[in-house]
């Protein structure tokens, strides 16, 4: 593809997956809220993710399966290390958002708020 | 003041992660051709095809290639799924009813709905973790399904129950399984996970790949139980400070 | 038909940035999980046009129904709005 073709796509997915990022940085640094943390963290999973397999990514590559009729072509094939971690990543960003949730429901029950705020100044 | 501070931090993180983008342009072939096998990548595509006559080429280095990454995987699942259920855990007093699911009855068109499409979901799942070796799926969608299955039926009906006796059995005969076939590997290969003692069928046939299709199937029944039991724990708990 | 592709993935991506930024911004935290469930829709349908169909798979599973569903669950024993005076406040708005 011309060159600026390729520049639009460099820009556009690098960026979104570094704005992922950090977005998701900044609601877990700066948001009070519990919850928002854990929204946070799970974006930030989010964008890990892209970003591995957005560099995994050869141009004019197609997807690693040998299909009937498709299996001489492992010289058009895209990179397949990446999207394998990825796969991995993706189900234990899930497990660790499941406890971290848990924790969330087991602080509620014993504070009665949300806001890390007011669990702060709580003595014991 | 704290806004700031954290502004500028995520500034300088992000430019410079963004100037690192600049050695990597998007789409460049760092893999190589797979003759030449100069990368990890190239050597798994050149190898799947002629050596493990599997046609999914993740699910080659998932279950064979890097097989003892997905044992420590479905470790982790196990793990938060003890966890999330030691964390959650409230002894039960004598004058304490079962905690009600709904507040109200579900309208009929769900629980019509939901029974008619439960052992679809199921046979979809089932379908998918089978030929995970011969079109993009597996163990962990397969499971995800099965568990999204399950989740339909709790949440249109109050009675139903899923008995966590069964599913600590099939969870636990799952993994015996797995990590039977990793020691039957070392028995007569040589390395844990080898591949080497059920027969190679032919490229693209539902029996082919040896002991990839068997391990993947007990990964898939081993992660639709632990979901499942995430998710029934989850909708059983009750918070006594709001009504 | 190659532009279409590139025009497709440059306009998933950015979508991507808009609705993250609606997620952590908004109060009404119902409003919030779901946008994150918007976020994972995408991002499968991005994964699938950078040819890793697998991937594809595993986040429309896991990371649109099963994520949502553990975040809703947490809402309906925690509290819903972001800061409790909010709820008063529209309250005493709608009684008005």
């Amino acid at each position: 593809m011309p060159v600026e073709y390729q520049n639009i796509l460099t820009i556009s997915v690098y960026g979104s997956s570094l704005a992922l990022i950090l977005i998701g940085l900044y609601a877990v640094l700066i948001k009070k809220h519990l919850i928002k943390i854990v929204i946070g963290m799970s974006l930030v999973d989010a964008g890990l993710h892209l970003l591995f397999v957005a560099i995994g990514y050869i141009k004019g590559g197609t997807s690693p399966i040998f299909s009937p009729g498709y299996e001489d072509k492992a010289n058009a094939m895209v990179d397949p290390v990446p999207q394998a971690l990825v796969l991995t990543a993706i189900v234990i960003g899930f497990a660790v958002t499941a406890v971290a949730l848990s924790l969330v429901i087991r602080l509620h029950k014993h504070h009665g708020t949300a806001n890390i705020d007011e669990i702060k100044s709580l003595k014991w | 003041m704290k806004k700031f501070f954290v502004i500028t931090l995520l500034a300088v993180l992000g430019f410079y992660l963004a100037s690192t983008f600049c050695y990597m342009p998007f789409g460049e072939n760092r893999m190589g051709a797979p003759v030449d096998e100069q990368t990890v990548g190239a050597y798994y595509l050149n190898q799947t095809a002629e050596v493990s006559q599997v046609s999914n080429v993740i699910t080659a280095i998932v279950v064979n290639y890097r097989g003892f990454d997905t044992l420590g995987e479905v470790t982790v699942l196990f793990l938060a799924s003890a966890g999330l259920a030691s964390i959650l855990y409230r002894r039960k007093e004598e004058d304490e009813e079962e905690v009600e699911r709904l507040n109200q009855p579900s309208s009929s068109l769900l629980q019509t709905g939901s029974k008619f499409l439960f052992p679809l979901v199921v046979l979809l799942g089932i379908y998918v973790f089978i030929h995970g070796h011969l079109t993009p799926g597996g163990g962990f969608q397969g499971g995800a399904i099965i568990a999204t299955g399950f989740l339909l039926m709790l949440i249109a009906y109050k009675k139903y129950h899923v008995s966590h006796g069964m599913l600590t059995w099939v969870e636990s005969l799952a993994g015996i399984l797995f990590v039977t076939i990793g020691i039957w590997g070392l028995v007569t290969g040589g390395t844990f996970l080898e591949n080497s003692f059920l027969p190679k069928g032919t490229l693209n046939s539902l029996i082919s790949g040896g002991a990839i299709p068997i391990i993947y199937i007990a990964v898939g029944f081993k992660v639709a139980a632990e979901l499942t039991g995430v998710l029934d724990i989850l909708l059983n708990t009750k918070d006594p400070i709001k009504k | 038909m190659m532009l279409v592709y590139i025009g497709a993935i440059a306009l998933l991506a950015l979508l991507l940035v808009f609705v993250a930024l609606y997620a952590i911004r908004q109060k009404d935290l119902l409003y919030a999980v779901l946008a994150t469930g918007v976020v994972s829709l995408i991002l499968s349908l991005v994964f699938l046009l950078l040819q890793a169909p697998d991937v594809a798979l595993t986040e429309a599973a896991i990371g649109i129904a099963l994520t949502t569903i553990v975040f809703v669950i947490t809402i309906r024993n925690t509290s819903r709005y972001e800061n409790e005076n909010t709820q008063s406040k529209i309250n005493t708005k709608k009684s008005e």
